[in-house]
């Protein structure tokens, strides 16, 4: 397995802009269109932000991000050291509800297991770790 | 993310360019909730020039809808593409939003 790409960053809002684009470039180094990459980016967003908002509740920690290729496997690994939260045992929202009765969570988990190949979670000793997975199509 | 707004009849058109993402959408809901409670009941975006949107996007829309819906408002898009029009779709707003291909096209039927 070849590590592509490993950093680590506050987990605030202000690095996201720059977290969205490391992995971008990664993934474009590895030969994604621009539509994977877009699906990429914001499932990178999408978990990223939940672990600004959610996993340090009155404090701040750290999220480790690391791109990897498998064979034709590109893992997007998302670790933090906060509360213990599993997305993928998240139920998906409902998303055939009118606009007054829809609530607003959910969505970006629900996205992120659509856009991604799969999403696995597993607890680490105190860290939660995210992996996306995304297949690499065939060469041409 | 830049957000330009101008009124064509009773409608807000908002032209929204960039990335509308966890840093940039509180303040396109901040913006078009000034509009509200100044009174403005009719918002068209146009997103032709949108190139990212997330969750985060998504939510800010859904809480100006409720505002507007309260009022008796409506809020409609235009030029959905790409990753932007896909997110759309997979998150069901496609079925609780109208969306038309073009600014001009939604206008008429605003009007």
């Amino acid at each position: 397995m070849e590590t592509l790409l490993s950093t680590v960053l506050p987990a605030r809002l202000e690095h996201l802009e720059e977290l969205v684009k490391s992995v971008s470039d990664c993934a474009r180094s590895q030969g994604f269109d621009r539509k994977r990459i877009g699906e990429i980016e914001l499932a990178v967003e999408e978990a990223f932000v939940n672990i600004c908002r959610y996993s340090y509740p009155g404090k701040t920690g750290d999220a480790a991000i690391s791109c990897r290729l498998d064979n034709n496997r590109f893992m997007i690994e998302i670790a933090d050291s906060g509360i213990p939260f599993d997305i993928t045992q998240l139920s998906d929202p409902d998303i055939t509800a009118p606009a007054e009765a829809r609530g607003i969570g959910g969505l970006g988990i629900f996205l992120v297991k659509k856009m991604m190949d799969a999403v696995t979670y597993r607890r680490e000793g105190d860290r939660n770790v995210l992996n996306l997975i995304v297949m690499k199509e065939e060469e041409r | 993310m830049e957000i330009t707004t101008r009124k064509e009849k009773q409608v807000i058109v908002v032209s929204l360019q960039g990335r509308l993402d966890a840093v940039t959408a509180p303040e396109l809901e901040r913006r078009l909730s000034a509009l509200i409670v100044q009174g403005e009941l009719f918002f068209l975006l146009n997103m032709n020039g949108l190139e990212y949107i997330s969750s985060a996007g998504l939510r800010g829309i859904l809480a100006t809808a409720k505002k507007l819906k309260e009022k008796q408002g409506k809020i409609v898009f235009a030029g959905l593409k790409g990753t932007v029009e896909e997110v759309f779709k997979i998150s069901g707003f496609l079925s609780i939003f109208t969306a038309f291909d073009s600014e001009e096209a939604a206008l008429r039927t605003m009007e």
